[in-house]
């Protein structure tokens, strides 16, 4: 029995579920970095978890009440939402190969993940001055370990943004770089998720 | 500039593991020595070191797991010598320093560096062969999986004669894990080859899942899946969603050792039960992740040589998915003392007896397949049937454990050492060692040796339960684990036997060896002509052994389960199709340039040595950009091409 005959099965037999053969490289792509977007978020989960067991062990320190600037965490929530909303623009736009269109978008885009960055980092820059470094307190070891792993998150993205706004300047909207600008909206949309979980459980929940 | 580096920190008091150093080292010089001179290296590196085939990646995880078992087993054999000759007035031949980091490194590489690459490299073997594709879903970073694997197990090998390895056991609890118990970089070096590791494990999870539900040849539905790509789905699912919690726990011990953080410290609020909770909420789907492929080996092996089809195949898929979740509810059965209430103790009791009810679905479906099957008794086979009479009897032993006042009678002592011991080496390593004899011939074109096959499954099976079924009563006699002196001379006569038994399975290994040498001497008379040597059921035995790079030149259409099976039961004949271009990835040196780097982070970040820490991680991302840039990544052969290399791999005679 060789290969050579296996085309033979007759196609009226090939029916039924999942069975429409192998998905475009598009597909596999994206479904791809989906999951390891799950991953990413499993990773996120444990650090949540750490979080929500450490968040009263202040050991005499600061507590999240007295370090939280509620003002700032609306600022860095909405620059991070339409930062988003640009991103996802850019992608519509580059869906539709509007190139100068998707370079504007994700000007913004990179701006207000930018501003975003910046006011945690002052936050966290003002925390140590204040002595409310990570190794003050277990809860402050869960506090900037869980939203340090956004803003290093954060971070990767802005990197990655440029990163394809040169790839799509040096190359134009090409069926590679489309795939890859997915990956990244999927990764920028998903770095939202993972805020909006800060935002509930360290910042609403955690100042009185 | 070294960081914490000196010449202090080889530990030239302690002979034994520099000369075992100097042995491999010289092992090694050897090998490489042979290479260089019969300039093999491009070869070398053009066919294995940058392959991104599925095939090859697969073989050179098996590779790398058979060559971490010896040290494994090495580990292994200086225990048991050590207790059965420390008893009493004697102090045996090992310093409780030494003997504490050689329990750490067994466990540390039996479950990392052996029990896992089999069952990937099996995996990535088998898996798109099944499902009748060309490759993987995402061939380069399938081949940067396996060298950061690599690059772990080297790391760990290093700890040998550069400083030391953990003294924490395989699990590297806190607070003994913690700066303050274990300040030198024992503990340094199990957290950064873990984190590499897993990070290698992680892609290779993402690409068996993606592979898996998006690659499959067209009609392959999911209920016409083969069993083992099924248990490999959900091994892999359960790397996607396990593995991370391992990342995230690891790194918030590393905060805590390097940045003076709180997470699982005795003081400022830290939790070390935390670490406890988070290391199990990994570890129970892990053991899943390592004995759920087993189970699909064992289903294919059964199916085979019974001559039938699987008995009901539905529960078999029911009975893996109802284990891949339930896997996720039991992670507290490992630490009933901890002091939760009666309450939480009795509802992972309950959880952890009632995911034995979906094996013990599948044990019973293994029966049935071999009940009135033609069975031909081959190695797998019997490597199966040792399975199932040794794994029940571990699942027993299981279920004694999950119930709470029990386990705080027998909570570690060695009766969970021979409770774990009795379902990780008769469950996973007989299905690695069943699935190794089983597509051995797949790979390489020609079948083991079954006489040596056969005698080495008698000594793994017999120095098991010699090994083994001694601990289970030392358990009961109060003999805790990882004990450098036994202070009861009564204990003496068992561990003797269990030495013994530990002898038996170096002959299993010599075997095993054996096998693999007489089986290349002799490969001129067991070539595989036909590509199916078993008579087999599914379309991995569909193409030649060994396979061409593309797997498939026509892409095979699927109307049943066993799918081969039944093409040939319809006498399907050979004619000649009409061939297609091919596109098949290019190779790429990525997987073993991020693999160097990542040796080089890993040390120094052991060693903080921080100027190189931050130029290996800029020398990685460097890589990953110049990657991210690349398009070309397909090499098309053409149809003709494709039509002169059937026709000479197919023996249809010289290009028309």
């Amino acid at each position: 029995m060789t290969s050579a005959t296996i085309d033979a099965v007759p196609a009226e037999l090939v029916r039924g579920r999942g069975g429409g053969g192998p998905a475009p490289t598009r597909t596999v792509v994206a479904y791809g970095f989906w999951i390891f977007i799950v991953s990413d978020i499993t990773m996120f989960s444990a650090l949540f978890a750490a979080y929500a067991v450490l968040s009263g062990r202040t050991a005499g320190g600061p507590t999240a009440g007295e370090l939280v600037n509620l003002p700032h965490v609306f600022i860095e929530t909405m620059c991070l939402l339409l930062s988003s909303y640009a991103a996802g623009l850019g992608a519509l736009s580059a869906e539709r190969w509007r190139q100068d269109r998707f370079l504007i978008f994700s000007v913004f885009t990179f701006l207000l993940g930018a501003v975003f960055l910046f006011i945690e980092i002052s936050d966290f820059a003002a925390m140590m001055k204040v002595g409310a470094g990570p190794s003050r307190s277990a809860f402050l070891s869960a506090y900037w370990a869980l939203v340090g792993a956004h803003g290093a998150h954060v971070t990767s993205g802005l990197v990655w943004l440029i990163y394809m706004m040169a790839q799509v300047v040096a190359k134009g909207l090409r069926p590679h770089v489309l795939r890859r600008l997915l990956c990244f909206s999927l990764f920028w949309h998903a770095l939202d998720i993972i805020w909006v979980g800060v935002l509930t459980v360290v910042y609403l929940m955690g100042v009185p | 500039m070294l960081g914490k580096l000196s010449w202090s920190v080889i530990p030239f008091s302690q002979p034994l593991p520099l000369y075992a150093m100097g042995v491999v080292g010289l092992a090694i010089l050897a090998v490489l020595g042979i290479i260089t001179r019969k300039g093999w290296w491009p070869y070398l590196w053009r066919e294995w070191l940058t392959s991104v085939d599925h095939k090859r990646i697969g073989v050179m995880y098996l590779i790398l797991a058979l060559i971490m078992l010896l040290r494994g087993y090495s580990d292994a054999i200086m225990m048991r010598s050590q207790q059965a000759i420390a008893v009493g007035g004697a102090q045996g031949y090992l310093p409780p320093d030494h003997y504490n980091q050689i329990f750490s490194s067994h466990g540390t590489i039996m479950i990392f560096f052996v029990a896992m690459p089999f069952v990937i490299g099996l995996m990535n073997f088998v898996v798109p062969l099944q499902l009748g594709v060309r490759d993987v879903a995402f061939p380069v970073l399938n081949s940067v999986s396996f060298w950061l694997s690599a690059s772990g197990a080297l790391l760990i090998n290093v700890s040998l004669v550069i400083g030391n390895f953990a003294r924490t056991g395989w699990m590297g609890y806190p607070p003994l894990s913690e700066l303050a118990f274990s300040p030198d970089q024992g503990v340094d070096y199990y957290l950064w080859v873990l984190q590499i590791s897993g990070i290698g494990t992680l892609f290779a999870g993402i690409n068996m899942v993606t592979t898996i539900l998006k690659l499959r040849a067209p009609g392959m539905t999911y209920f016409r899946m083969p069993v083992f790509c099924w248990s490999a789905l959900t091994s892999s699912i359960l790397i996607v969603v396990a593995f991370p919690i391992l990342t995230a726990t690891f790194a918030m011990l590393l905060l805590d050792r390097y940045l003076g953080m709180h997470f699982f410290t005795n003081n400022a609020g830290g939790n070390m039960m935390m670490y406890v909770n988070l290391f199990w909420a990994w570890g129970h789907p892990e053991v899943y992740i390592l004995i759920l492929p087993a189970f699909g080996v064992f289903s294919e092996v059964i199916a085979t040589f019974s001559r039938k089809p699987l008995f009901s195949y539905r529960s078999m898929v029911l009975a893996l998915l109802a284990i891949c979740v339930l896997s996720f509810m039991v992670w507290l059965h490992h630490f009933f003392t901890m002091g939760a209430s009666a309450d939480v103790n009795a509802f992972f009791g309950i959880m952890s007896m009632i995911i034995g009810v979906p094996t013990g679905v599948k044990v019973f479906n293994w029966l049935f397949t071999l009940f009135r099957g033609r069975i031909v008794f081959t190695t797998p086979v019997l490597y199966s049937i040792g399975f199932m009479v040794t794994f029940v009897i571990g699942g027993m032993t299981g279920i004694l454990l999950a119930v709470p006042p029990v386990d705080f009678v027998l909570h570690n002592s060695v009766f969970l050492v021979a409770h774990f011991h009795n379902v990780i080496i008769g469950g996973v390593l007989f299905g690695a060692f069943a699935g190794y004899n089983y597509w051995f011939p797949k790979a390489f074109g020609f079948t083991l040796d079954e006489r040596w096959g056969k005698a080495s499954f008698w000594c793994w099976l017999v120095g098991f339960y010699l090994a083994f079924m001694p601990l289970y009563v030392l358990g009961m006699m109060g003999m805790t684990r990882r004990l450098q002196h036994i202070a009861d001379p009564s204990w003496r006569p068992l561990l003797l036997v269990a030495e013994l038994g530990a002898i038996v399975i170096f002959l299993a290994i010599l075997c095993m060896a054996a096998q693999l040498y007489v089986s290349i001497r002799t490969r001129a008379s067991r070539r595989d002509l036909t590509g199916d040597p078993w008579n087999g059921r599914t379309l991995e035995w569909a193409t030649s052994s060994p396979p061409p790079a593309y797997n498939f030149a026509v892409m095979p259409r699927v109307a049943t389960i066993d799918a081969f099976w039944e093409m040939k039961r319809r006498g399907l004949t050979a004619i000649e199709p009409a061939y297609e271009p091919i596109e098949m990835p290019r190779n790429s040196p990525i997987g073993f340039i991020i693999a160097f780097f990542a040796v080089i982070t890993g040390f120094s970040l052991i060693w903080q040595i921080w100027w190189l820490v931050i130029l290996g991680l800029l020398a990685i991302l460097l890589t990953v950009l110049v990657f991210g840039w690349s398009e070309n990544r397909q090499l098309e052969i053409a149809a003709g091409d494709v039509a002169r290399l059937e026709r000479v791999r197919l023996g249809l005679g010289r290009p028309a």
